[in-house]
């Protein structure tokens, strides 16, 4: 095995190992989308009425609608939450030990992309079978086509924490990154409801939906899980996934010291 | 032949100036004690030498290979223990010197022999399968060293590593990083504000308010005076 991937073998599995340490944020990340669904959608069932609109086939309970969107979600927080792992480890040091291993920095930030998208994918098939459980289930083969949709859903998201990270100064403001970062792009999204219910209400928000990557990598999940190939919204997740990379490389180049605000 | 070698390093946060000019060599296989009151530049210095961040001005070369142009070079050859701790608290000694030699590249037989054999050295061997946080700080701190030794780096860079320990394992630590770079010729830079870490044989670096006031050996710089008396005479010069 070349060094490189020597790196990116150990970098996952020290993620997992620690993951496997705090059960609570493995219990934390269920709760949340299982709270919208089983608490949430059952009290929206009636007040939403969803038509039939691609993928679906046929008439689909508000339920069904929105677990493309909470698997989303379970990425989007962990997105976020490894970018409040990675301010917390630069403080701590450990950050700074993985960037002084004698590897391309664009690379050990791409290990620490995959090492948390790994987990997040984990945490999404555990939702899915948490629902599929309570009866909400998709076709078999949409399990298995729905992986490579969370994978790159997870590898988009997780470049936005890291991102975020290295502008982050302090701990404290990852309270900021909830307020204006995960709250406007899960609601402004297809998350919860679909495009044309939001425009019924504003053109404007609609709008601001249709362009969120968010919204994008949402309907990639809800193709995928029917089977479906959606080109459209994989463009604009591998696209956005891409900007929010090199944002990222940029971020922490060292020239540019950002990390140097730590000291 | 020169292990460590920093020429013309200057760095500035905005206005402040954290670092004015350094140039100073240290000779392979020399134990140089980098010693700076709070605040001198130490910290800044070890983040530019471990290229955390780059200066825009000045020249790093580390084992013969430029920090700037062959970062990967230069950073294979330097093991380093930040002032922060750096291991993973809830992993054992183990696994944390795993991972970190597989960030160097080494897995399998040939990491676990080289892990065996620094923690050996250290003194930790029995220790290899305790988790970290249930080791006391000099313990600690010596894992983080036997870590920095895996890869067999030529220069070993220390920032402040006794802090926050106690006596006995202060110079427990002290004493066996010199003899690191006794037996095996390792060049080590070693940052401190305590003046009884440093040995009148070691070459002694002070740093003050980013500059470098004397380059020389220990017990040459201080002449009769105790090293504490001189170190503190000269920062007050400088005030």
């Amino acid at each position: 095995m070349t060094h490189a991937l020597v790196a990116l073998n150990a970098i996952v599995l020290r993620e997992a190992q620690r993951f496997v340490q705090q059960r609570g944020r493995f219990v934390a990340a269920l709760v949340r989308p299982l709270i919208w669904l089983l608490v949430f959608a059952a009290g929206f069932r009636a007040a939403l009425g969803l038509s039939i609109a691609p993928p679906y086939q046929t008439y689909i309970t508000y339920e069904v609608y929105i677990v493309p969107g909470l698997c989303g979600m379970i990425l989007l927080f962990n997105g976020m939450q490894s970018s409040l792992s990675l301010v917390y480890d630069r403080e701590m040091g450990s950050m700074r030990l993985l960037l002084t291993a004698p590897l391309p920095r664009w690379w050990l930030l791409f290990c620490r992309l995959v090492a948390s998208t790994a987990i997040s994918i984990l945490q999404a098939y555990t939702f899915l079978a948490v629902a599929a459980a309570f009866g909400i289930r998709m076709p078999a083969s949409g399990y298995i086509a729905v992986l490579p949709a969370l994978a790159i859903t997870g590898i988009m998201l997780g470049a936005l924490g890291l991102a975020l990270s290295s502008l982050i100064k302090q701990l404290e403001n990852f309270a900021g990154v909830m307020n204006f970062v995960i709250f406007p792009m899960f609601f402004l999204s297809t998350a919860l409801y679909p495009l044309w219910k939001m425009a019924e209400s504003s053109t404007l928000l609609r709008d601001i939906c249709a362009v969120n990557p968010f919204s994008h990598a949402v309907e990639l999940i809800r193709f995928a899980l029917y089977g479906q190939f959606n080109a459209g919204a994989l463009g604009w997740t591998a696209l956005a996934g891409i900007v929010f990379f090199l944002l990222a490389v940029w971020g922490y180049d060292p020239a540019r010291g950002l990390l140097r605000r730590k000291g | 032949m020169t292990g460590l070698s920093i020429c013309n390093l200057s760095y500035s946060y905005g206005t402040r100036r954290a670092l004015d000019d350094v140039s100073f060599d240290v000779g392979a296989g020399q134990f140089a004690a980098l010693l700076g009151p709070n605040g001198a530049g130490k910290s800044t210095l070890f983040s530019l030498l471990t290229r955390l961040f780059a200066a825009p001005d000045g020249r790093i070369e580390i084992d013969g290979h430029d920090l700037a142009r062959a970062p990967r070079a230069a950073l294979a050859r330097i093991g380093v223990v930040f002032q922060q701790p750096t291991l993973d608290l809830d992993l054992s000694v183990m696994r944390n010197l795993t991972y970190f030699a597989a960030l160097h590249g080494l897995s399998g037989r040939a990491a676990r022999s080289r892990i065996e054999a620094a923690l050996e050295r250290l003194g930790m061997a029995e220790r290899a399968h305790e988790r970290v946080r249930d080791l006391n700080g000099g313990h600690r701190r010596r894992t983080e060293i036997a870590r920095c030794l895996i890869h067999s780096p030529s220069v070993l860079l220390l920032d402040e590593p006794t802090v926050g320990l106690d006596a006995a394992s202060r110079k427990a630590i002290t004493d066996h990083v010199h003899d690191l770079s006794r037996d095996i010729g390792l060049t080590v830079l070693w940052a401190t504000h305590l003046t009884d870490e440093i040995k009148d044989d070691d070459r002694l670096l002070i740093l003050h308010r980013g500059r470098l006031l004397q380059n020389g050996f220990a017990g040459d710089l201080r002449g009769p005076l105790p090293l504490q008396e001189h170190f503190l005479m000269r920062t007050a010069e400088q005030r």
